[in-house]
């Protein structure tokens, strides 16, 4: 089993529902956030393409934030999700140097926090909260090794990418462009 | 290929800010580790060459700053923990793909061989020191029968400690800066030349500081000769590493890295030493002096640099 992502760039309108349907499922403090939108504009005027992405932790397969944990707090669980353990979690930083993408943060408690693809509710079947919310629909939530899964059913379907690939961390998170 | 000219949307105030997430504990942490590996290892290298009646500050008296060194800088490291009740599960580990991990096992390990080194020689510094066991005075009398035993495992050490101080920041490949392999030979070379630079101030032996300085005078020359490597092979990288070398060609460290790092640090003190070997008189606290706070403005500039270095945003 692999969990992964896929966001439709094109659907996407930028309401930040995700954001802060997270930050009420996972009780985020406030001024945090595990996921956030960015906005990106290609090109100059009037060949102007505008790109919408709802980012977060990309789970990813070779994780550079697991390996470089002293303590083993961050670690990987069944199917691919990378997780902290906030009792193991000594708040050294490397885990946040180590990201490509940004994705983790100090918590105010001390301990390291991230999105955890809602691990508590996929274990249950049901899906993260980000993409449960989505009032357009644009997130595709699955098993990477279920070749009829919504997710791989997108991935075949449409052209994709991820970010920053040359960082050669196998992300889990797909923008379908 | 498409460029992004703007992007906006990562602008949340309690984590943006803060994902510069290392601050001035981890540069000391760095400069005192390397410092305290200079000096151990030319302590045990003078001790296995079988010269510590020439080199006394080198075998005796230098290596008593460093148990003091490493304590302060695992004290630096534990300011730096953001969840410091925790930091004991350090110990409870053993993650050896984790260079935060290894190295505080280094340090857990080279910590008590400098205590017992210092504490062979304690009784010529103090003469009236007494260990008020008997075990102790004869485990004294062993380790001062047999130093050189003592000394291989601490010259080791210290090498894995200075290389330990590059690794830990060369390990992260989010940050291109500090993506290079160069960087463990380089913090490893920079530490033992504010090491040598430390013994130096503290000798009161002519000759010994003349070996000392021509040892050191190869250190810079290996400094810059990998400083020079560092930026040209991050030149001839990919974009993000290109950026990296960007800072300190025209961007924001250029002044600080070449001024105090570069020519006060490194060319000024080497031009101090060949001075002084052609005879002329430098007092010796101006030269140390400047290779210490050269090694220290070096590591704080690239832990500062680094964490500016980014895949995105």
């Amino acid at each position: 089993m692999r969990y992964a992502m896929a966001i439709d760039t094109r659907k996407c309108v930028g309401c930040s529902d995700c954001v802060v349907a997270c930050q009420t499922e996972n009780n985020v403090p406030i001024g945090y956030c595990r996921d956030w939108v960015t906005e990106t504009v290609d090109g100059s005027y009037p060949n102007v393409e505008i790109e919408l992405r709802s980012e977060r932790c990309n789970h990813c397969d070779n994780s550079p934030c697991v390996r470089c944990c002293p303590t083993g707090a961050s670690h990987i669980v069944e199917g691919g999700v990378v997780l902290v353990t906030p009792h193991k979690c000594i708040g050294c930083g490397a885990c946040i140097e180590s990201c490509p993408y940004d994705a983790r943060y100090s918590h105010p408690e001390g301990y390291v926090d991230k999105c955890t693809f809602c691990n508590h509710r996929i274990t249950k079947g049901e899906k993260p909260a980000c993409v449960a919310v989505c009032p357009t629909k644009c997130m595709y939530f699955g098993d990477l090794d279920d070749p009829n899964s919504e997710i791989s059913n997108a991935l075949k379907n449409r052209k994709h990418k991820v970010l920053a690939p040359e960082a050669g961390t196998n992300p889990h998170i797909f923008y379908l462009v | 290929m498409k460029e992004e000219l703007f992007i906006s949307g990562r602008e949340i105030p309690n984590i943006d800010p803060y994902l510069h997430i290392w601050h001035w504990q981890i540069p000391i942490y760095l400069f005192l580790g390397g410092l305290a590996a200079g000096i151990l290892f030319f302590a045990g290298l003078y001790t296995i060459l079988g010269k510590e009646k020439e080199m006394q500050a080198t075998v005796k008296w230098a290596p008593f700053i460093v148990p003091f060194a490493l304590v302060l800088g695992l004290f630096m490291l534990f300011l730096d923990l953001k969840h410091k009740l925790y930091f004991w599960q350090l110990y409870t580990t053993i993650r050896l793909e984790s260079p935060m991990g290894w190295g505080a096992w280094v340090l857990m390990i080279i910590t008590p061989i400098s205590l017992v080194w210092c504490a062979s020689y304690i009784r010529e510094v103090f003469p009236k020191w007494d260990w008020k066991f008997e075990f102790l005075r004869k485990f004294e009398l062993w380790v001062i029968d047999n130093r050189k035993i003592v000394a291989w495992p601490m010259v080791i050490y210290a090498v894995i400690l200075g290389i330990y101080t590059g690794i830990l920041l060369s390990a992260f490949n989010a940050r291109p800066l500090w993506n290079t392999a160069i960087l463990g030979p380089l913090f490893l070379v920079s530490g033992m030349s504010t090491g040598v630079a430390t013994i130096m101030w503290i000798s009161k032996s002519h000759e010994e500081r003349k070996i000392l300085g021509r040892i050191d005078l190869l250190l810079i020359a290996i400094e810059l000769f990998f400083i020079t490597h560092m930026i040209m092979g991050a030149l001839a990288g990919s974009q993000v590493m290109i950026q990296a070398a960007q800072l300190f060609l025209g961007g924001e460290f250029t002044v600080s890295f070449w001024a105090f790092v570069i020519v006060l640090g490194l060319i000024f003190p080497a031009i101090l030493e060949i001075l002084e070997l052609y005879g002329y008189k430098i007092p010796i606290a101006i030269t140390s002096f400047l290779i210490l706070l050269g090694g220290l403005i070096f590591r704080f500039i690239m832990v500062e640099a680094g964490q500016l270095t980014r895949y995105l945003y």
